[in-house]
């Protein structure tokens, strides 16, 4: 459905996106991660036909981008960073005129402005002035402005920015479940995000994609990931390690640590994808001596842990050059 | 067909914000008591003795000069500085016609201004017999000499996203266009230059053929001059906001 070739953005010396390819399908969330002034907003800002790219081709549906890009347009709802509004209207005639700006008109514009105020939760100030709503309600109306027309494709920049607890959760569900039929692009810092709504995820950094994969797969690069926590009550450290330093499938143990009533360690697999048989080979040990088992888990690598080792090691890298 | 219903779409819009803020009403009311002081106690509209508009036609010019680009500068900065410029040009319109709606529902402000001038023309009427004549070609100068110089104010608004600069340079240009065909100006100018160079400058000038609109002349020249000026503004916004979407 979307397809970017080679995308590049220079403004002035400075590079902002290096040559960013990626593909999504309909029916994929594709979440965009990455620091602050990695390049996020400027690639959505070149995918939506704001600005052009220095070199690159775009391709939304089946139509280029940069050859004809009001035919590509009608395809995407834009919900762009920080929420920009006309402040001098209020919710229900900014998105009338949102969607006749989509072509809506007449029976069809009312019904596409009613469906989008009932889904993003504006009954209460839809005839309020945009200039005297609360952040979380802009961030709605702009929200709502993107999806009037029910587009096929749907880019936001932090969508789930200044939102509540609450409102945050609708919107990852809501995004979920159009992403079913949809192809979606968003851009979040928070990380929790990703594993909530994302199919898969693209990390950007200095304008070059540092990793792509679904959630699963980008975890599964962190430090901890496949290492199994054990907790013995009832053992010393030293029995552990005795007992599982012949093991096979394990690399090390490290105690995280010993009270007097047992001990907890980490146990690193001898492979990255050992897919359980670690921790099924521990619970065989444990059976087989009786320990008083309390706690067995495989780690599954924490995004964060991920985002840090990708995004600072590029950092680090760029600095010695 | 399709492109004249988004422009229509995005002159409503502006309208509806002009009308939904103080804009629309502070510049009819400003426009019209600065029009009706001018021309009845600076102008001598009584004291004239004649039935014509020319001491109302002749102030235009200086009111527009400030008053239009107030109501210019903020055609493209303040979508800018809102950053409602990236809503805008990623709907399917393109940005000559959001150029050209925003223009237009701007000139339509000032359209309607001119339009509540009226009660004037039954005055002379009531109190002799004008050549309405030359009165309806002072109307149509004055609304193309507005849209000249909303043009140019549309152009300098899309320079910055400040619009005290946008209303500054704009008043610039405006005045500069104004002058080079004032007479006083022309006179000064043929004392050290030839006059070829004085008639070429002033040609330029909207002076030059604002005046010939209010000496009734319907010139199809004068006229094409104010299309011309209009449509190369507008052409150059469309190149200032390409340029700094390309960053
Ligand atoms: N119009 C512009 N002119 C010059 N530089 C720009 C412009 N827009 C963006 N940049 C630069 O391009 C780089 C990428 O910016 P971008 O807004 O895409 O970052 P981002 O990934 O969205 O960051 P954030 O997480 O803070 O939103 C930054 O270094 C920024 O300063
Ligand atoms: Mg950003």
């Amino acid at each position: 459905m979307i397809k970017i070739q080679d995308l590049t953005k220079n403004f002035g010396p400075k590079t902002a996106v290096n040559g960013i390819s990626f593909t999504v399908e309909r029916g994929e969330v594709l979440g965009f991660l990455g620091p602050n002034g990695a390049g996020k907003s400027t690639t959505m800002r070149m995918v939506t036909g704001f600005i052009p790219p220095t070199s690159g081709r775009i391709q939304t549906g089946e139509y280029d981008m940069l050859a004809q890009p009001i035919q590509a347009k009608r395809l995407i709802g834009y919900l762009p960073e920080n929420a920009p509004l006309y402040s001098d209207m209020t919710v229900h005639g900014f998105l009338s005129f949102a969607a006749e700006a989509r072509g809506l008109r007449g029976g069809e514009r009312q019904k596409a402005v009613a469906r989008a105020i009932e889904l993003c939760f504006l009954e209460r100030v839809v005839h309020q002035s945009i200039d005297t709503l609360s952040k979380g309600y802009r961030h709605r109306a702009c929200f709502a402005q993107a999806i009037i027309h029910d587009p096929p494709i749907l880019i936001m920049d932090e969508p789930t920015d200044g939102l509540d607890p609450n409102q945050k959760f609708e919107m990852r569900s809501l995004i979920r479940r159009m992403g079913e039929k949809k192809t979606i692009i968003f851009s979040t810092h928070i990380l929790e995000e990703v594993d909530a709504a994302c199919t898969r995820a693209i990390v950007i950094d200095h304008g070059r994609i540092v990793a792509n994969g679904t959630p699963a797969e980008l975890k599964r690069q962190a430090e901890g990931a496949g290492t199994v926590l054990i907790r013995v009550a009832g053992l010393t450290a030293a029995a552990l390690r005795q007992t599982l330093d012949p093991l096979a499938a394990a690399r090390k143990t490290a105690i995280v640590e010993e009270t007097p009533g047992g001990v907890c360690a980490r146990v690193f697999p001898q492979t990255k994808d050992s897919d359980g048989a670690l921790a099924r080979a521990l619970f065989e040990i444990a059976v087989k001596s009786s320990w008083k088992l309390e706690e067995l888990h495989t780690e599954e690598g924490r995004l964060d842990e991920v985002f840090r080792a990708i995004t600072l090691s590029d950092t680090a890298k760029e600095g010695r050059q | 067909m399709n492109s004249f219903g988004n422009i229509l779409t995005i002159a409503k819009r502006e309208l509806n914000g002009y009308f939904a803020s103080p804009v629309a009403y502070v510049f009819i009311v400003i426009f019209l008591l600065l029009i009706g002081f001018f021309t009845f106690m600076v102008g001598g509209f009584f004291d004239r003795g004649e039935a014509s508009l020319v001491s109302f036609f002749m102030w235009h010019p200086w009111l527009y000069l400030f008053l239009v680009p107030a109501v210019g500068m903020r055609l493209w900065s303040e979508e800018r500085r809102q950053g409602t410029i990236e809503l805008l040009l990623t709907m399917p319109i393109t940005a000559w016609q959001a150029i050209v709606g925003k223009f237009l529902a701007a000139w339509a402000i000032l359209a309607l201004s001119l339009l509540l001038t009226l009660p004037i023309v039954l005055t002379v009427r009531y109190l002799g017999s004008p050549d309405m004549g030359a009165i309806f070609c002072g109307y149509v100068g004055s609304l193309l000499l507005a849209g000249a110089c909303l043009s140019i104010s549309s152009m300098t608004s899309a320079m910055s996203r400040n619009q005290v600069v946008s209303f500054i340079v704009s008043v610039v240009a405006c005045l500069s266009l104004i002058l080079a065909g004032w007479p006083p100006v022309t006179k000064m100018l043929e004392q050290w230059a030839s006059p070829w160079l004085v008639e070429a400058v002033a040609a330029f000038s909207v002076m030059t053929h604002f005046d010939a609109f209010q000496r009734g002349v319907l010139d199809s020249k004068d006229f094409i001059f104010f299309v011309l000026v209009m449509a190369f503004s507008l052409f150059t916004t469309s190149v200032i906001i390409r340029g700094h979407r390309a960053g």
